[in-house]
């Protein structure tokens, strides 16, 4: 390669003379480039958020057009912080965040660990396991739902067959303690592999190195795993535990083909709530106003969180 | 082999192995599960307790792609002996064929709209990844942020504006309007991404072709694009993925001509309430794509799923 005559030619030719030979300028073919992809976000994702927005001030509705719109000022956030159907929905969401987050972090880190062991036919193995975070969410949510069917699915066969109880006597999405708790199930099954994916790159990323150092001071397997693995593993982790956070915050196909949001409201999570307000209720302007604090409450804690990120990872 | 102190023992290895092992197989579970229903009887599907050792059959199939009803005994008669073996699982069920289902229109759709929108994506995000990876751009990184960004909203709370503007536009439930919207949404992975992968190539090359007489344009499409198409194809089959999975605006936006399968595959109702094994089947033949597409990604599995941010 290094002969090539055209390499001799860029090594020998200032870049004063190469800039010359260009034909349009380059600012000409950038803006020709970047613009299309611009204007397509602002149309779909920024002109849409505006209008939300605007929209959040107003009662429009959406199935009534013919109604005069009026200027509602913040009447509309107003409603949404003093309803207590909304804090019931924020603790469904929070109680499901944690467990999943939880969960699928403390699987997630160990399987990585166990792959990390490098033994044979871990990368086949890894494969598999990240099989369910790719699939459709609603058409896998769907078949869970036959799943926790009493008596004739399969995870309440597996489940009397483990501990005694009758298959037919419980019901995963129909009983108000339990529909949260299998909601949580599904999530952790379906994107535990993606933590252990971000675990596993912050695991490789350790060099031997340090390992073989500690060894040499006689540092036990124990002391190496607390006092190396997991600090620099960390900023991974808080990685994992970013992205999850944001997703699970959005969660809507998983949960609304598994339970709906039901029974009664224990598995409503926000956007599940949202889209009844939005596209049941018809409450444009309302649910507006409830996206826009979703919105806001998404950026405010990410940025927070990566605040916080950028410190762990400057130690 | 050398001998290293960081090398985890046979014992650990084996032991690692088999813990590893045993969760692959326990979350394979539901995806087998998902496979195997699709080729029961209706009455295996729901039998008590759950069967793993059946008869297979078509079945599901069969009534996954067609719409059948009800037939007397005279009428069956007067159809004739049974042409097909679709025709013959059908007419034992006490049923006829009276039309194809909507499943084919609908997997049409996803792939559609799922090619469409993958290829209108790769055009637009390479050519600005490639600006911004190449060019002074003026205010690049917040442009950058700002794609990103966008990534981070809920689907649901931009779909009452986007709902409205497609109205207005009359791109409701038009493939069209799915492409577009799709395309728009997985633009900001393919930026990051792209930008990425080419951030990677040497200058060099593009140089040394421009001062050999090529245009820009032509180094882009001669020099860069060859060298990136590793990087292309494996951004193209995350969108295409993401695509091909995505609900929230598919069931808010679609429901006639333009619906994918995702909304339609768990509405699958038999005669006798839900048909399981035709969902099944219907689950199986949209899923299987993906498990293969996943096998093809492994390498570059990381990277896509965390916008660049974590590279092997």
């Amino acid at each position: 390669m290094t002969s090539s005559p055209i390499q001799k030619a860029a090594q020998v030719t200032p870049d004063g003379v190469a800039r010359k030979i260009r034909g349009l300028s380059d600012r000409t073919i950038a803006w020709i480039f970047v613009a299309p992809t611009i204007f397509l976000l602002l149309a779909v994702n920024i002109f849409p958020l505006i209008w939300t927005i605007r929209l959040s001030f107003t009662n429009f509705r959406v199935n009534r057009p013919n109604n005069a719109v009026e200027w509602v000022g913040l009447r509309n956030y107003e409603r949404i912080l003093n309803d207590p159907d909304i804090w019931n929905t924020m603790q469904a969401t929070a109680h499901f965040l944690l467990w999943t987050i939880a969960l699928q972090v403390i699987i997630g880190f160990f399987l990585a660990f166990l792959i990390n062991k490098k033994f044979k036919g871990n990368d086949m193995w890894t494969t598999i396991i990240v099989f369910p975070m790719m699939l459709s969410p609603a058409v896998v949510g769907n078949f869970w739902t036959f799943l926790y069917q009493p008596q004739i699915g399969l995870f309440n066969y597996v489940i009397a067959f483990f501990t005694g109880v009758d298959p037919a006597s419980f019901s995963m999405i129909g009983d108000v303690h339990l529909a949260p708790w299998a909601i949580i199930i599904a999530d952790t099954w379906m994107w535990t592999p993606f933590v252990m994916l971000i675990c596993l790159a912050g695991l490789r990323s350790i060099p031997d190195s340090i390992y073989e150092a500690a060894e040499c001071d006689r540092a036990s397997k124990w002391r190496q795993f607390w006092t190396i693995t997991i600090p620099m593993a960390l900023p991974f982790l808080m990685l994992a535990v970013l992205f999850r956070g944001i997703e699970n915050f959005k969660m809507f196909d998983l949960v609304v083909q598994l339970t709906g949001g039901g029974p009664g409201n224990t598995t409503t999570l926000t956007s599940i709530d949202l889209k009844r307000e939005a596209f049941e209720k018809w409450r444009t302007g309302y649910s507006s106003a409830y996206a826009v604090i979703l919105f806001v409450t998404v950026f405010g804690l990410a940025s927070i969180y990566v605040k916080a990120l950028n410190k762990v990872k400057e130690r | 082999m050398s001998f290293s102190v960081t090398e985890p023992t046979k014992g650990t290895k084996w032991f690692a192995g088999f813990l590893v092992i045993t969760y692959a197989i326990i979350t394979l579970v539901p995806l087998l599960w998902i496979i195997a229903t699709g080729f029961k009887s209706p009455t295996d599907s729901i039998a008590y307790p759950p069967v793993v050792v059946f008869e297979p059959t078509l079945e599901g199939y069969v009534n996954l792609f067609t719409d059948r009803t009800r037939a007397t005994d005279d009428m069956l008669e007067a159809e004739g002996p049974p042409q097909t073996w679709y025709d013959e699982i059908v007419r034992e069920r006490g049923t006829i064929i009276s039309g194809p289902s909507r499943y084919g229109e609908r997997f049409l759709n996803s792939v559609i709209i799922g090619f469409g929108s993958t290829f209108l994506c790769m055009v637009l995000g390479t050519a600005a990844a490639y600006a911004f990876s190449r060019f002074r751009v003026p205010l690049k990184d917040d442009l950058l942020f700002f794609i990103l960004s966008t990534r981070m909203m809920p689907p649901i709370a931009v779909a009452i504006p986007i709902f409205l503007m497609f109205r207005n536009l009359g791109l409701n439930d038009t493939h069209l309007g799915m492409i577009l919207l799709y395309t728009a949404v997985n633009l900001s992975l393919s930026v990051w991404l792209l930008k990425g992968f080419i951030d990677e190539i040497p200058m060099e090359y593009e140089e040394a072709a421009l001062i050999d007489g090529y245009t820009r344009f032509q180094a882009f499409y001669k020099v860069v694009l060859p060298q990136a198409a590793t990087g292309i194809a494996s951004t193209a089959i995350f969108c295409l993925i993401f695509a091909w999975n995505e609900y929230a605006f598919a069931v808010l936006l679609t429901s006639g001509t333009a619906q994918t399968a995702p909304p339609f595959i768990p509405n699958i109702i038999g005669v006798n309430g839900k048909d399981w094994p035709a969902v099944a089947a219907g689950a199986t033949i949209f899923l299987v794509p993906v498990m293969v597409f996943t096998v093809l990604l492994r390498k570059h599995l990381l990277r896509g799923i965390t916008f660049g941010a974590v590279r092997k």
